[in-house]
Formats: C-alpha cells, sequence, structure tokens
C-alpha cells in the first residue's frame, strides 16, 4: 500500500498527515497564526516518529500547492520537493482550494472554498461531490469575492462556503447568496491533509521533482507592473 | 594519525544566487554551483524579494543536485547539511533553510546553521589556511563591516556602516549617473578611464570610529551633478566614477589599516561582492604591502555569494557540533556575534 506524508502550509492553518492507501495513520492539524518554517518540520518528525515509520518507508509527498500565503505555500512545498528529491520518490501536489472542499463531501450541492487574498479579493473555484471525490465545477481563480458571489448566485444551486476566515465575509456571503448559503461549524473551515493525502491518490498528472512549483495564481506585483509598462510600450510603439 | 574526511553540502539562498557546494574539510570545494537571477530581476533595477524566493523554489533542488553530481557524492558520502540562517531576505532565506531541514531530515543528517557574513570571511580559508588574530573587511550590497577573529568560529563586530552599505552606494551612484543595474563593476569599470578631480567628500566620524557612512557621499555625487546640469556644465561620467571611488577606497582603506595597526594584526582578508572591486584590490594590495600585513582577497567567483563558502565556515561549526535542530529558521536580521 503506498504510504504517503501529505503537507499543507497554504494558510494559517497547518496541516501534516500520514496515510497509507485510504487509511489514516496519523494526523496533525494546528490553527496558529505561527511560522510555518518554525513548527513544520518538528510535526512531520513528531508524526513519523509516533506511526513508527522511517523516511525510506514513504512512497510519495503530497503537498497543498496554492493558492494561499506565498510564502507558506512557498515552505510547504520546498520541504515537500526537497525531501522528495531527496527520498527519489514522487511529489504530488493538489489544489489547496480543492484540500479545503474535501470537508463539503457530503453536502448537496456546491462546495465554494475560499482564501482572503486582500483587497475585496479570494482565492476560490467551485466544487461538487461525486462518490465521495470533489470534481471542479469552476476553476480556481483569484477574482473580487462581490462579483464572484453574484456569478455563484446565477446557479441558483446550495452553496456550503468554506473558508479558514470565513468569519471576517459572513456579511458579503450572506449579501451574495441569501438563502443559498450554508455555513457549517468553525472546525470545519480548517482543511484536512488527510484529505490531501485522498485527493493525491488519484491525481494523475505526475510532475517531475525539479519542475515542481506552488500555483501562485498572481504574478508577484513587481512582475505584473512590468508587464503592464511593456504592453503600454508596445501599443506606443504602434 | 588518520583523520577522517568531513564532507559538507552547503545551501545559500540569501539574496539573489540560488547556490548549493560540496566542501571537504572545510578548505576543499569539490564542486560549488550558482544559478545567477540577475537577468531576472535587472528588469527592476534592483532585487525584487517576492521574485527571488519564487526562483529560488524553482532552482532549488536542480542546484543541489547539480553540485552533488559535480563532486561526485552521493547522500551516504556526507557527514553533515548546512545552511545560510541569515542574514538576507526572508522569504529566500526560507527556501534554503525549508530544503535543508527536509534533506537532514530525509538522510538524518546534523543540520549547521551558517551566519552568511561568516561565509564570506571563510571564503577566504578555501585559498589559504585562515591564520589568527586577523581583521577582515566586508563590503557588499548589504554589508560594510570590519570584523575581528582571535580564532576559528570567533567574530568581534569593530565597525559597521551606520547607513549604506557601500554595494548599495555604489548601485544608487550609478544609477545617478545613467548605469545599469548592477552598478558596482560598471562604476569600477568606468573610473579606470577618468580622472579622480573631483575631491568628494570622506565620511571619518568620530576620531577612534570604525563605523562607516556612505549617504554623505551619495548625496555629495548627486549634488555635484544636479549644480553641473544648472550651470550648464558637462562633467564626464568616469571622472564622476574614478572621483566616487578614489572617495569610497580611501576611507575603507584607512580604516582598515588603522584597525590592523591598533589591534596589532597583520593578516587582513577581505570578503563581501565588493572585494571584486578593481580599484579597491589594488589600493588594499597597495596598503598591505607598505605596512607589511599579509592579505588574502578571495577570486572574484568567491567574491559574490555562493554556498562554497557556507560549507567551509560551516566545518569549524561542525567540529563544535554547533547543530540546529528542527525549529530552524531564517532571520533576515540575524548578528553575527550571535552565531558563535
Ligand atoms: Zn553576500
Amino acid at each position: 500500500m503506498t504510504k504517503i506524508l501529505a503537507i499543507d502550509t497554504s494558510t494559517y492553518v497547518m496541516g501534516v498527515a500520514l496515510t497509507e492507501g485510504e487509511q489514516l495513520e496519523a494526523e496533525i492539524v494546528t490553527n496558529k497564526k505561527e511560522n510555518h518554517s518554525v513548527r513544520l518540520m518538528p510535526a512531520i518528525r513528531s508524526l513519523m516518529d509516533q506511526a513508527g515509520w522511517k523516511p525510506e518507508h514513504l512512497d510519495a509527498i503530497a503537498v497543498a500547492q496554492g493558492p494561499g500565503s506565498y510564502t507558506g505555500v512557498r515552505i510547504g512545498v520546498t520541504t515537500a520537493k526537497s525531501m522528495a528529491w531527496a527520498l527519489d520518490i514522487p511529489i504530488i501536489g493538489v489544489s489547496s482550494l480543492e484540500i479545503l472542499a474535501q470537508n463539503g463531501v457530503y453536502h448537496n450541492g456546491l462546495v465554494m472554498p475560499f482564501f482572503d487574498a486582500r483587497r475585496g479579493q479570494v482565492f476560490t473555484g467551485l466544487y461538487r461531490s461525486e462518490n465521495g471525490r470533489m470534481m471542479q465545477v469552476k476553476e480556481d481563480r483569484i477574482v473580487l469575492l462581490e462579483e464572484w458571489l453574484q456569478e455563484v448566485s446565477a446557479l441558483e444551486e446550495n452553496v456550503l462556503a468554506l473558508g479558514p476566515e470565513e468569519d471576517k465575509h459572513r456579511e458579503a456571503l450572506a449579501a451574495g447568496l441569501g438563502s443559498l448559503l450554508t455555513i457549517p461549524a468553525a472546525r470545519d473551515h480548517a482543511a484536512r491533509p488527510s484529505a490531501l493525502a485522498a485527493a493525491a491518490l488519484y491525481q494523475q498528472d505526475k510532475t517531475e521533482v525539479h519542475a515542481f512549483v506552488p500555483e501562485y495564481l498572481r504574478l508577484a506585483e513587481a512582475e505584473a507592473k512590468w508587464r503592464e509598462q511593456q504592453m503600454e510600450r508596445q501599443q506606443n510603439g504602434r | 594519525m588518520m583523520k577522517k574526511e568531513t564532507t559538507i553540502l552547503a545551501i545559500e539562498t540569501s539574496c539573489d544566487e540560488t547556490a548549493a557546494a560540496v566542501i571537504q574539510n572545510g578548505d576543499t570545494i569539490l564542486s560549488n554551483v550558482i544559478a545567477s537571477q540577475m537577468e531576472s530581476h535587472k528588469r527592476f533595477g534592483g532585487v525584487v524579494p517576492e521574485i527571488a524566493s519564487r526562483h529560488h523554489v524553482e532552482q532549488i533542488t536542480v542546484t543541489i543536485e547539480e553540485a552533488m553530481a559535480q563532486a561526485e557524492v552521493t547522500f551516504a558520502d556526507l557527514d553533515a547539511m548546512a545552511v545560510t540562517e541569515g542574514p538576507g531576505l526572508v522569504g529566500a532565506l526560507l527556501v534554503g533553510v525549508n530544503a535543508a531541514k527536509a534533506i537532514a531530515f530525509a538522510h538524518n543528517l546534523p543540520l549547521i546553521p551558517v551566519h552568511h557574513i561568516a561565509g564570506h570571511v571563510y571564503a577566504n580559508h578555501l585559498i589559504e589556511p585562515l591564520t589568527f588574530p586577523l581583521i577582515s573587511l566586508v563590503v557588499s550590497g548589504g554589508h560594510t563591516e570590519l570584523i575581528y577573529m582571535k580564532e576559528h568560529g570567533h567574530f568581534a563586530l569593530i565597525g559597521e556602516t551606520r547607513d549604506d552599505a557601500v554595494g548599495e552606494a555604489y548601485d544608487k551612484v550609478a544609477r545617478t549617473i545613467g548605469l545599469p543595474y548592477p552598478g558596482g563593476p560598471q562604476i569600477d569599470k568606468l573610473a579606470q578611464t577618468g580622472e579622480a578631480s573631483i575631491d568628494f567628500p570622506r565620511a571619518w566620524l568620530e576620531d577612534n570610529s570604525y563605523d562607516f557612512s556612505f549617504s554623505g557621499l551619495k548625496s555629495a555625487v548627486i549634488n555635484t551633478l544636479h549644480n553641473a546640469k544648472q550651470k550648464e556644465v558637462e562633467i564626464a561620467p568616469e571622472v564622476i566614477a574614478a572621483s566616487f571611488q578614489e572617495a569610497v577606497c580611501d576611507v575603507l582603506v584607512t580604516k582598515t589599516m588603522r584597525a590592523l595597526k591598533e589591534y596589532n594584526v597583520n593578516k587582513l582578508v577581505v570578503a563581501g561582492g565588493v572585494a571584486a572591486n578593481s580599484g579597491l584590490r589594488q589600493a588594499l594590495k597597495q596598503a598591505a604591502a607598505d605596512a607589511e600585513v599579509s592579505l588574502t582577497i578571495p577570486p572574484l567567483a568567491l567574491c559574490t555569494d555562493n554556498a562554497a563558502m557556507i560549507g567551509s565556515a560551516a566545518h569549524i561549526l561542525f567540529l563544535q557540533e554547533k547543530f540546529a535542530d528542527d525549529r530552524l529558521n531564517g532571520v533576515p536580521g540575524l548578528s553575527l556575534t550571535e552565531n558563535v
């Protein structure tokens, strides 16, 4: 059976899990605003020790590939990528939003995971549960929450909203989705790393380890500005 | 007595170079690989931290693999994993630190955190064994420091810049006279062809101080150009470059030579990216010869950021068993004396 180490540091919820096939071996989820760089490796070592696993027992490493906090995603991806390379095993990336969407696997309707992306924007996507797996209805994106909710409410289906900072946006969600909206208990807004490992089992798309990078879904600010200037220059040149 | 070889894999990602190296016994380079991001940052006229961090993630494992391949070592040959803990750009440091922790965990290797500036000083150990006591002049885009070392692993800071680092001043002046980034080498080149006929101010600070200040000099250059423009007088850029470079070297060399004398030291080692500056190299060689001081300046490739220097500095920490645990973090403002 496939032994997977799963790592999610894409929001301030940190998750590490060990799974063997469909079985959960060990899992840790913390919801603390403390540096992932300091907490991730101790969590990995402690889980591995408790499970009695050695690094060389691992068959694959699964990681939340983004979107999310740039630094958070980078810590998870760098750790996963370096370990997978060092152990010569595959790295499997799963969308951070898809992992959170998995918390709505028993919801009848649409599942909308979202992370705050500042200035009224969110990282989000739309999913639906099919035979215990989350299938994408609308792809992951960064979008103004207000615009996005209009698009989602137009589908006229029940929507389960999941977000670690859901409380900050509750009013906007209620205003945008009205009676279509369901918000679960607070604990269900934290992604489960075991769900990441489960999704990784079905992941077909295997990236070569050196080429594996985060899915930021947004250019670095300086890069975006530079590209804008290049565009302008080209247009003026015409 | 037969001494076992110590082989260390080192990673450096504090700024805009993704670097990995394999070093034996602290003084022998088995490999030294650098993936530079310079081309990418050129567009912005300086290093953009978020973009640097993104490039580091892209390059990290392929760079380390290349270093191990060139050194012809496997994980079983390694005794320890070393990494730059700080100072530097936090997002950039985090990539190296987390990669090092992951590899150390995967292969059960001790993890050695290294101070970036200690690394620059130890670049000299790769050329010629360090002898003590010594004074080190550290000059780079982020640092201008005089360090006194009484033995391996001991660093006493005796002077530092109070404003701009010397490399920073070079870049700013280069921008003022319209030279592309990175400006330091450009000014150095231009200075060769000009006469240092403008007497720019030297900031000596207090009589007994070994500190530096370059912001006044930078302003003086800007003002001189501004005034000339208003009076519609043309000043050749090579004259500005030569005069600026002379003012910088004058202060650096004078303070360094005074420190050697006062601390009764006759060994000087130079470190950091600006040690590649030909004007400074020339001035230091002359002054060291006059004062009968032994001088080491690393070749250009070891002056700029690299991982070989981190592996060299890590060797002494390996012998002292100064290892980090799983909580090791990138520390952007790490001070040199805390690290030892
Ligand atoms: Zn440096």
